[in-house]
């Protein structure tokens, strides 16, 4: 097969690519802009962190994997890359499974005003991170701010609670932030996946005696597992790479205990307190980062794919 | 208990009270839900209601704190020194053109490539959409220090179009293939028809192929001119060096490091940057949600 192919696609090679010269002309401007913003700064970014570079001139000073053993005996990193997985591991726990019912819920055809709550939940998606970041950093002031007052009215506590300033309550609050942040994309998800599952599926069990429940988790949740894989992708790696919540709010503090790896690479690279910028050292975290959230989409890969040939026989 | 068991196993016609109670209790159910989803949603909405009623008080009437969502006494102070004193003004000019600069680059390249890409005979079609889906999920923090630098050596830095083009490279694979996915739904016969009445290749893909792609055109614009203004982490590092090029987000970040205690003013800016794109996103909800549900099908 592949003999016949090559054989029959030699001669004509060069013609081929004539007659297709004008769609190679249209590939042209994505390609630059996507080789250059997408391609090439990941291969940079390995580059790069092979060397002891603080950006001016061309990067010189090779140091070999110093920069990968600093990052990875880095106790600053390991806490970031932590926390980041915290607010994946968050996401999947608890926003994922709250947004599958109310998702359900909202799919009821009976239910009055569904619209309306919707656009209620999805509202904070379209929102910008930074902006209603601070606002939550405002309503969560330990001295002055909405919620400790109401809390305080209603005699829950005490003392005031610092959220976004103590050290044991910060990264839960931000984790929170950002549950509420994203919770509305993630209802569309499964709203949308909901949509695919023919609704005479549902109304046949119904028939055949089943209740609507049973219905729910024999016949329709099983049908849902191929997406719902993609789903858990696309949010695992939406709260892994939070960035614009934590700068706006903590930075990363109280003494780094909401720093995740993005804020930990703006650190080196760019904060303006810093005196010379270390693109090396932070590409290297970067790129541990990187290879990390690769390993741990792997790891999920086969226990996925065992339930994606489940649903998808059932 | 037992009684209602035994009334659901008669016959209707028997007990007509008993099908009667569960028809009541079938209308009344998804009402029930009600009292949990009204509560739920205001609590999931306050921070916005917050924001507004804040924008219009006082700053001592804010300073003396309080649970009121309704000002004592209404006011446009913030609004201005939002707008003049904290530059949200610029900020908003900025914003727009940074965002309808990403939206104009990402359709040029996008609606191209897709259309390239829908031909089934093009060699290399594969390879090439097989590299967009798998970086598809590239993280900012993982490529931008190489973007920054490409940007600079560019001369484009302290420059929103260098930002414009880091923001609008990577969105450029779903926009891209959604257009090929397009295209390629579209008969071929009418290509044909349109090099038979002597249009060339570029004659018939903006006067024929372009505007029956109007539908795509609606997405990817809304979807990306909202991602573009929320957008932060890029235009936060490329307007570190130069203050004037701030976005609503940055400028935000800005205004809440130097005047944390400015509740009042910050609220207002926080209304000038949300309130916009949340009108644009109600009037085009639509297109915005179904765009979404279209990418995660496909």
């Amino acid at each position: 097969m592949a003999s016949t192919y090559a054989a029959a696609r030699r001669p004509r090679a060069a013609g081929r690519w004539r007659r297709h010269a004008w769609s190679y002309a249209f590939l042209v401007p994505a390609a630059l802009l996507f080789g250059g913003f997408s391609i090439w700064p990941m291969i940079a970014s390995w580059w790069y962190s092979f060397f002891d570079w603080d950006g001016v001139g061309s990067p010189t000073d090779w140091v070999g994997l110093d920069n990968f053993r600093e990052v990875l005996g880095s106790g600053d990193f390991w806490d970031a890359f932590w926390h980041s997985f915290l607010f994946s591991l968050a996401a999947l726990v608890i926003e994922l499974p709250l947004a599958l019912v109310l998702a359900i819920l909202l799919n009821n055809a009976l239910l009055r005003g569904r619209n309306v709550y919707r656009l209620a939940l999805f509202l904070p998606v379209v929102t910008t991170t930074a902006v209603v970041g601070i606002v939550f950093a405002i309503l969560f002031d330990p001295v002055r701010g909405v919620v400790n007052t109401a809390l305080s009215d209603l005699g829950l506590i005490d003392s005031s609670i610092n959220f976004l300033g103590s050290t044991s309550t910060a990264l839960p609050t931000l984790i929170g932030i950002d549950i509420w942040k994203g919770f509305g994309i993630t209802l569309i998800y499964w709203l949308a996946a909901l949509q695919t599952i023919p609704k005479d599926i549902h109304e046949a069990a119904l028939i055949d005696g089943a209740s609507s429940r049973q219905s729910l988790r024999f016949v329709v949740l099983p049908m849902l597992i191929p997406l719902a894989i993609v789903i858990l992708l696309l949010v695992f790696q939406r709260s892994l790479n939070t960035f614009d919540l934590v700068q706006a709010t903590t930075q990363g503090g109280p003494n780094y205990a909401t720093d995740v790896v993005p804020t930990y690479i703006y650190r080196f690279a760019f904060d303006p307190f810093l005196q010379a910028p270390r693109y090396g050292f932070a590409c290297a975290a970067g790129v541990v980062f990187g290879v990390m959230t690769l390993l741990i989409t792997l790891l999920q890969a086969p226990v996925l794919r065992r339930q994606y040939k489940a649903g998808a026989t059932t | 208990m037992s009684t209602t068991e035994l009334v659901r196993e008669t016959p209707a016609p028997v007990a007509p009270a008993g099908p009667d109670r569960r028809n009541r209790w079938y209308k009344l159910r998804p009402k029930l839900w009600h009292l949990f989803l009204i509560p739920f949603c205001l609590l999931w909405v306050y921070p916005f209601i917050w924001m507004v009623s804040a924008a219009f008080k006082s700053q001592s009437e804010m300073l003396l704190g309080g649970l009121s969502l309704i000002p004592d006494e209404w006011t446009f102070e913030n609004f201005e020194r939002a707008w003049t004193t904290a530059r949200f003004g610029d900020y908003t000019i900025n914003t727009v053109t940074f965002s309808i600069t990403v939206v104009l680059i990402v359709l040029l390249a996008s609606a191209a490539a897709g259309y390239a890409l829908s031909r089934p005979d093009l060699p290399g079609r594969k390879v090439i959409v097989g590299i967009l889906i798998a970086t598809m999920f590239i993280p900012h923090g993982y490529t931008i220090i190489p973007v920054f630098l490409l940007v600079s050596d560019l001369g484009l830095n302290n420059g929103l179009l260098g930002a414009a083009l880091a923001q609008a490279g990577p969105a450029l694979v779903v926009p891209i293939l959604l257009f090929m996915g397009f295209f390629a739904g579209i008969p071929r016969d009418l290509e044909d028809a349109a090099r038979v009445d002597g249009a060339g290749y570029l004659r018939t893909f903006f006067r024929v192929m372009l505007p029956l792609s109007k539908p795509v055109i609606g997405t990817v614009t809304l979807l990306n001119f909202i991602t573009a203004w929320n957008s932060f982490f890029v235009p936060l590092v490329f307007t570190l060096g130069n203050p004037d090029l701030r976005t609503l987000g940055v400028g935000m970040y800005n205004f809440f490091g130097q005047e944390g205690t400015d509740w009042t003013g910050m609220a207002a800016a926080a209304c000038i940057s949300t309130i916009p794109i949340v009108v644009v996103f109600l009037f085009l909800q639509r297109t915005f949600v179904e765009g979404i549900a279209g990418a995660v099908k496909n």
